[in-house]
Parts: C-alpha cells; sequence; structure tokens
C-alpha cells in the first residue's frame, strides 16, 4: 500500500527546472558574446552540449543507471554550456571534445555522478586542458563585432594577458589603457559580455534561483582585494572594475561558483566560500602564470567546501546558553 | 491593548498557500451523530484508559466510559447516548496503520446527556482553587487539541513559576481552519478559557498568537480579551511553521525553548484555542471534551467546512456529511498537508486530536516520481526553522550514521517538512529523518535492555561472592577462635584485639607481619 510520508504537497521546484533557469540565464551574456566575437561561440556550445550529453549518456549506461532522469535533468547540458564559454571560440572540436570527455567522466561520473562529485566538472575539464593544450587555449581571437565584418579576426592576448604581459613589461597601467585589446572599463566587448552574464545573474538571484551569498562573496572578494592594491599603487594594479569586468569574474561569480553540487551548504558558509574564490581569482590573475584564475580558485574552494561547512553551521534553536525568563 | 506586542520572528520558514478560503465560507456545523461511535482507549500521550463500562451497558453523553490509568493518561466520556457495542480492537488512526483497544458505542438516536454532571459546575473560576480546577480538567478528559494530544491538566500543573501564556492561534498549516473558526465563533469562550488556565499555573501574562490571515478571529479576540489587561492579542506574518510551539514561542518572546527541554523551562505554558474553550467549557458547565471542531477540506471534498463533531465519529461518516469526494483522490489525510500522515481507510474514527481530514486530489500531492540524488543546493538549510543541516542528516540517516546524525541534532528535528518541501530533488527527507530516530531508539532499548540484563547478572554474580565470602568468613572465625582458645586459654583478649584490627584496616585473613604487605593490600 502506498501511504507517503509528510508533507504531503505536491514540490515545486525541480533540478531540472533549477539547470534550466541557469541556462537560460546565460542567454544575454551569449548574445553579447557573438555580437561582439561573431558567432564561433555558439558552435563551441553546440559542440560541448552535444558531447556533453553522449558522454553522460554513455556513462550512465556504463554504470548501470537509467538514462531518462539524469539526461532530463539538464545538469550535462549545463556543464556543456560553461565549458564551452570557457573555451576560446573557434577552438578545435578536439579540445572541445575532449574538455567535455573529462567534465563528464573524470569530474562527474567517476565520482558517483550528479550530486556526488566534489570538484566542478566544468572546471576540471576546462583546467584538464589547460595544462595540456595551453597553446591551444590561450588563442583567443579579438572582437569581430557583428556590424563590422572588416576587422580582421587575427588571434590577440585577451585584456587579462595583455595587461599583465605589459606590465611585465615595465609599462604603467595607464599607458597600457589606450591599447587595443582595451574598452572603456575592461577589455573591448568583453565588458559587455561580462554585463550580459551579470544581467543573467541579476534575474536568476530575483528568481531566487540561485542566493546571494556565493555572487556577492565572489564580486565583493575580488573587489575588495583589487580595491586595496589599486588605491595603493594606481600604476601597477588594475582597477576592481578591470577586474570585475574581466575574463570570467561574471560568469563564474553567477554560474560556476554558484554550482550546487560543489559548492558550500550554509549561508554564512557560501559568503565565505565566495570570498575565498574572489581573493584566490585575485591573487592568481596577479601573481600567477594563466591567463584566468577563475578555475583554479573554485577548484580549490571546492576542496574547502566540507570544512567550511563544518565550521559555519548555523546556531541549532535551543542550543545557546540558557536565557533568564 | 494601545501598544501592539512585539514580534520577534522566528528562523527559516516557508510562506505556504494558505487555502483556508475553501472550508470558511460557512460557519461551524454540528455535524449529525454516526450510527456508531468509536472510542480509542489511547487517544492522548500516555498509559490506555481503563473501560468501567461492559459491553451491553447503556450510556450516556458526557458519562466516564474509561478512567485514567496512571497520571499521565485521560478519561474517556460518551460523547453520546447508546449502548457499548463492544470493547475490542479495532483500526485507528495511526501512521502505521495498526489497531488499537476501543470501545464502540451503537448510538441510539436519542444523545441524552447525563442528568447530572460527574462534578459541579463553577460559574467563577477563579474562586476555585488551582489544584480542585485541575482535577476537573482531568476529569473531563481535556488533552492537547491542537494535535499532541498531550493530558492537559499536567501542563496545568506547572511546580514551577510561569510568566507567560501563550494562546497558539497560528494555525499555520495550509486548509485547517478549525482554531480560526472557533476563534472568530466562540472567542468569549477561549478568552474565559485563558483566564482560568492563568489562574491555574498562576501566570500574569497572557499572549495570543494569530496569524495575520485571520481577521476575523484577530477582531473577535480583540473585543472578548478588551477587558483584561493581562491579555494580549499579538498578531504574527503568516508563515510555516510558525504554529510550531518553539516557534511560536520565539516568535512573541524571543526565548528559546532549551534543546530537550520544555517551555516551561523558560517560563512559558503553550495552549491550543480549543483546548482553552474546553478547559472552560469543564469548568462553568462541567462538560467533558466529547465533540470538537474538525476541518474537513481539500480539493477532493465536495463542500469543505467545519464540523463540530462528537470523538469517535468514523472518518468516513464525516467525508460523507461534506459532500463526499469528488474526481481522482489520494488517500485522506489527518491533519494538515505539511505534517499529518495519510490514512490507509476511512473506517478509523476520529479521535480527540483530529484537527482536519484533508481529501486531496491525486494531482495535487507529491509524485512517487524516485528522488533525484541531494544536489547540495542547500535550500533546506534556508527554510529549516531549527537551524538544522538537513542534507547532512539526510546523508546520515541514508548511510546509517546515527551517530553523526545525532551529533548534528537530529532529535532538534520538528518534522516540519519544510525542507522537504523546497527540495528541487524530491527526496522525502522527513522519511528518513523518522527512520532515524525510530532506528536509534530501537537501538538504545536494545542497548538498555542488555545492560539491564547484564547489570542483573552482575548483581547477582556480586550477591553470590559476598555469601560466599560472608560464610568463608564465619568458617575463619570459628576456626580462628577455636585455634586460639586452644593454643593461649589464659590471655582469652589477645585474639580478639587482633582480630578487631584485622577487620577494621580490611587486611587479609592470615595475620601478615610485613608492613609491605599490609601497604600492597591496601
Ligand atoms: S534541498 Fe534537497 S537537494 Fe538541496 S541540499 Fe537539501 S536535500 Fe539536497
Ligand atoms: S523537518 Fe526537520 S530538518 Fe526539515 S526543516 Fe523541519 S526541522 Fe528542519
Amino acid at each position: 500500500m502506498n501511504v507517503k510520508s509528510s508533507p504531503h504537497l505536491a514540490v515545486q521546484p525541480t533540478v531540472a527546472q533549477v539547470m534550466r533557469d541557469v541556462l537560460l540565464a546565460l542567454i544575454p551574456g551569449v548574445a553579447a558574446y557573438v555580437l561582439f566575437f561573431g558567432p564561433g561561440v555558439l558552435l563551441n556550445l553546440a559542440l560541448a552540449a552535444a558531447s556533453c550529453l553522449a558522454f553522460e549518456a554513455a556513462a550512465l549506461r556504463l554504470r548501470g543507471k537509467p538514462l531518462r532522469p539524469f539526461l532530463g535533468d539538464l545538469s550535462a547540458l549545463l556543464t556543456g554550456a560553461l565549458l564551452a564559454l570557457a573555451l576560446p571560440p573557434g577552438a578545435p572540436w578536439w579540445l572541445v571534445a575532449t574538455g567535455c570527455f573529462f567534465a563528464m567522466v573524470l569530474g562527474k561520473h567517476l565520482f558517483g555522478g550528479l550530486g556526488y562529485n566534489p570538484f566542478n566538472p566544468a572546471m576540471v575539464g576546462f583546467v584538464v586542458l589547460l595544462i595540456s593544450f595551453p597553446l591551444e587555449m590561450t588563442r583567443w581571437p579579438g572582437p569581430q563585432p557583428l556590424w563590422d565584418a572588416a576587422t580582421d579576426a587575427l588571434s590577440s592576448a585577451t585584456p587579462l594577458d595583455h595587461v599583465r604581459t605589459q606590465l611585465g613589461l615595465g609599462r604603467t597601467l595607464a599607458e597600457i589603457g589606450g591599447d587595443a585589446p582595451l574598452g572603456w572599463l575592461a577589455g573591448r566587448g568583453w565588458e559587455w559580455v561580462s554585463l550580459g552574464y551579470l544581467a543573467g545573474g541579476l534575474w536568476l538571484l530575483a528568481r531566487r534561483t540561485i542566493r546571494w551569498q556565493i555572487p556577492a562573496g565572489v564580486l565583493g572578494g575580488l573587489f575588495l582585494t583589487a580595491l586595496a592594491f589599486w588605491a595603493a599603487d594606481g600604476d601597477r594594479y588594475a582597477s576592481p572594475p578591470f577586474h570585475l569586468l574581466s575574463g570570467a569574474a561574471m560568469l563564474g561569480a553567477f554560474f560556476i561558483a554558484t554550482d550546487p553540487v560543489t559548492a558550500a551548504t550554509t549561508p554564512r558558509g557560501r559568503l565565505l566560500y565566495g570570498l575565498g574564490i574572489g581573493v584566490l581569482t585575485y591573487a592568481i590573475r596577479t601573481w600567477g602564470n594563466y591567463p584566468d584564475a577563475i578555475a583554479f580558485a573554485v577548484l580549490l574552494l571546492n576542496i574547502c567546501a566540507p570544512t567550511i561547512d563544518r565550521y559555519t553551521q548555523p546556531r541549532v534553536y535551543g542550543h545557546r546558553p540558557r536565557q533568564e525568563p | 491593548m494601545n501598544t501592539p506586542p512585539r514580534i520577534y520572528g522566528f528562523r527559516g520558514g516557508l510562506h505556504l498557500p494558505g487555502h483556508k478560503e475553501e472550508s470558511t465560507r460557512t460557519p461551524i456545523r454540528p455535524a449529525p451523530v454516526p450510527p456508531v461511535l468509536v472510542l480509542p482507549l489511547q487517544q492522548h500521550i500516555g498509559a490506555p484508559a481503563k473501560p468501567v463500562v461492559k459491553v451491553g451497558d447503556r450510556v450516556l453523553r458526557g458519562q466516564t466510559v474509561a478512567a485514567a490509568e496512571g497520571y499521565v493518561s485521560a478519561y474517556i466520556h460518551a460523547s453520546s447516548s447508546g449502548t457499548v457495542a463492544a470493547i475490542e480492537d479495532r483500526p485507528i488512526a495511526h501512521p502505521s496503520g495498526l489497531s488499537g483497544p476501543c470501545l464502540a458505542i451503537r448510538t441510539d438516536g436519542l444523545d441524552e446527556a447525563l442528568a447530572q454532571p460527574e462534578w459541579e459546575p463553577c460559574a467563577d473560576c477563579t474562586k476555585l482553587d488551582p489544584a480542585e480546577l485541575r482535577a476537573r480538567v482531568r476529569r473531563a478528559g481535556i488533552v492537547g487539541l491542537g494535535g499532541a494530544a498531550f493530558p492537559s491538566f499536567i501542563k496545568l500543573n506547572p511546580g514551577r513559576p510561569v510568566d507567560t501564556l501563550v494562546i497558539n492561534g497560528a494555525e499555520c498549516e495550509p486548509y485547517i481552519t478549525c482554531d480560526q473558526l472557533l476563534m472568530a465563533e466562540r472567542a468569549d469562550e477561549i478568552v474565559a478559557g485563558a483566564r482560568a488556565i492563568l489562574h491555574a499555573v498562576g501566570a500574569q501574562r497572557c499572549l495570543f498568537g494569530v496569524e495575520d490571515n485571520k481577521p476575523d478571529a484577530i477582531g473577535a479576540l480583540r473585543a472578548a480579551a478588551q477587558a483584561d489587561p493581562r491579555i494580549e492579542i499579538a498578531v504574527v506574518p503568516t508563515r510555516y511553521p510558525q504554529g510550531g510551539e518553539k516557534q511560536l514561542i520565539q516568535a512573541l518572546t524571543g526565548r528559546e525553548v532549551p534543546s530537550v527541554g520544555l517551555p516551561l523551562d523558560i517560563g512559558i505554558v503553550c495552549h491550543n484555542p480549543g483546548t482553552a474553550r474546553a478547559v472552560w467549557r469543564a469548568i462553568r458547565y462541567a462538560e467533558p471534551l466529547t465533540a470538537r471542531v474538525v476541518t474537513v477540506t481539500g480539493g477532493g471534498i465536495r463542500a469543505p467546512q467545519n464540523f463540530e463533531a462528537r470523538i469517535g465519529t468514523p472518518i468516513a461518516f464525516l467525508i460523507e456529511q461534506a459532500g463526499g469526494t469528488v474526481g481522482e483522490t489520494a488517500a485522506p489525510i489527518m491533519g494538515g498537508p505539511m505534517m499529518g500522515f495519510s490514512l490507509r481507510s476511512t473506517d478509523v474514527p476520529m479521535v480527540k486530536a483530529t484537527n482536519c481530514v484533508l481529501v486531496l486530489p491525486r494531482a495535487e500531492v507529491r509524485d512517487p516520481a524516485p528522488a533525484m540524488p541531494c544536489i547540495r543546493c542547500g535550500a533546506c538549510v534556508e527554510v529549516c526553522p531549527i537551524g538544522l543541516l538537513p542534507q547532512q542528516l539526510y546523508w546520515f540517516a541514508r548511510g546509517r550514521e546515527f551517530e553523526k546524525a545525532e551529533a548534528h541534532h537530529l532529535f532538534d528535528c520538528i518534522e516540519c517538512g519544510c525542507c522537504a518541501q523546497v527540495c528541487p530533488s524530491h527526496i522525502p527527507l522527513v522519511q528518513y529523518y523518522r527512520y532515524a530516530k525510530t532506528e536509534i531508539w530501537a537501538e538504545e532499548r536494545e542497548k538498555r535492555k542488555a545492560d539491564e540484563a547484564r547489570e542483573r547478572f552482575e548483581a547477582r554474580q556480586a550477591r553470590l561472592e559476598r555469601e560466599e565470602r560472608a560464610k568463608e568468613e564465619a568458617r575463619r572465625k570459628k576456626k580462628e577462635a577455636l585455634a586460639a582458645r586452644t593454643a593461649a586459654p589464659k590471655s582469652v583478649p589477645a585474639p580478639l584485639v587482633g582480630e578487631g584490627q584485622g577487620e577494621g584496616a580490611a587486611a587479609p585473613p592470615t595475620p601478615n607481619p610485613l608492613p609491605q604487605g599490609e601497604g600492597e593490600a591496601r
């Protein structure tokens, strides 16, 4: 007899709905991407989505799990999308497929699939690629706006990269500011993509699909560290807005760091988790050797998440020192 | 009365669709007396009541049919007149679908009351000694009508100073409206009951906590309580589980009931409005608890409404009175959608604790599709009113790591269901917590049994040893005395002194000349 336990009411959200919302929220950022850098990214997206679904299906089949509920939860699609957006548009197809393979198999299914993976699968795929194929991974095209077909699509350094190399050559930020890859606040074109992600992220916040703690932590951590160094020496350290609108900061804050499975779960823990990512991102960007830092920062904080959870449990009702009546 | 009481709020919780309108369009209607009333002998927390009538006896409304057995127990009265048809095990409303001892009355339709109530009515409860007041509440078989069914007279006997009486009129669960209508229609009786309780527990302040979605109840209570400055009507924002005792106390007073403690530990006593009214009627009219207000509602009920129904009325009869069911319905739920339990059959009687019978269309209940894995989204953490980590508890319960679950405060969980209601993976979290709690209890019982057995064994062993030693001692003394007498018949006191020393120092029986040896023995 099927007598169920309370609560009895149908439950509204589903994992698939959550993932779908996140996917939808990527649209403004992707639109800006296409607008400024051409439709190459769409190819990446399609390729990554198809590969991730295929690897997920294969892994599920091998593990003897039902396909339908797990393919339908859209999490594989989201992993693919995030990885695609982190790769240079126009990357060779095998690069995308390899990344997806590592994301789904090494990042997710070797640990037991959805809900059991300690590391963000998309970032696992990304880092594996970055370490194995540094050349392909750093070949980014310059802006190639849709409305201006004349611009050549020569590959160029990303704004973050450019600023770091030039600083290394002894130029000051004021001098670098006028260089080709830079726009009014951050990288030319990139700043708009970032603002697109920001818009999508705010929509997710408004829908309460994600909570404010992680994005606030990431952006706050990045902003405050950048502010401190920039205030100390504005010639050698890039401005806070530059950091917020460059690279994958916005994408990371709203879409990558907020991956529920691998983040901290307590409200205070999430703020700390976000702050950690923000500060680490700044440190790796400024003193590290990689073009962007979000992926490393996220993976490092993934390791810390269980510990953060342990020390940030909410206070349990009735467990503080007894009060006077 | 002029400044509204401060509201402190509580942690977490949910805003749920209320579904209160369906059953509040019409006033409370007295339900007819069913052909057969079935009175379970245990409708309360504590020992089952003991029948005091025999099969075939004619009983009248208000007559005691089963008496309280021990301190924590409750009297049970015939809720209408008729003949005792059976005293036997029958199916009762219980999550596990158990049977239990019941007393069935075939009603005669006359609904004849006792000519002389079993105790004296009293016009002014404040003239009554609190002990006498409690005794009458006990005789009236009143238990907490909010759902817990704890014998009320015990809560009227705090044995400790109480500063605040909280009347829990929050009724935060969706669909249930029995308290709301009662507060709107019988505010004066509830307030009078609250005064009687204030008198019994010696408190000086009474706070009514009512959610702001019940303006009619708030208005009626305010009017009824106007004359008494001790009574305040606190309007709290609608939020589930506001009506949880711990949550309401926190929301109204800012105090927290200590873990594994009682509200009494912080000087608070909490009662349900229906209980307050029953207390009043028991004192004023010498009326035992034989009926209560019950909401019959849900999208699967043709005419949702509230009944004042006799305790023991079969659920099926109540559903019929509400026009029966419509469409394809899920199993009826006793209680609300968040904390109630589904019934295997409608052939069970309503009891003193039954506040609601909820029949939902099949499409509106949680679908039984298998749960997805926990994605650690933390939605459950946000809503837990206790501040637990539901996903961790789930993890531990699933992995049978019960010690860790306990260390994560499993036993502070109030099973409100907030976590399960927001879980995108549709994990029946509360079910896991209940399972873990039951397992832990069973383990403890086992352990206690084993401990007791061991203790019994050890006690027996120790006794045998003691007896053996005593026998030995007696034999030795006898032998020594004999030896002493034969060796030194003239110096009789010497061995006695030696013996006295030996015993005083609990030294080994043979006198030991070596001082080190003595030290060792110690
Ligand atoms: S709400 Fe469900 S899926 Fe989310 S953390 Fe809690 S148990 Fe896991
Ligand atoms: S059922 Fe328990 S764990 Fe879940 S929200 Fe309620 S108190 Fe918290």
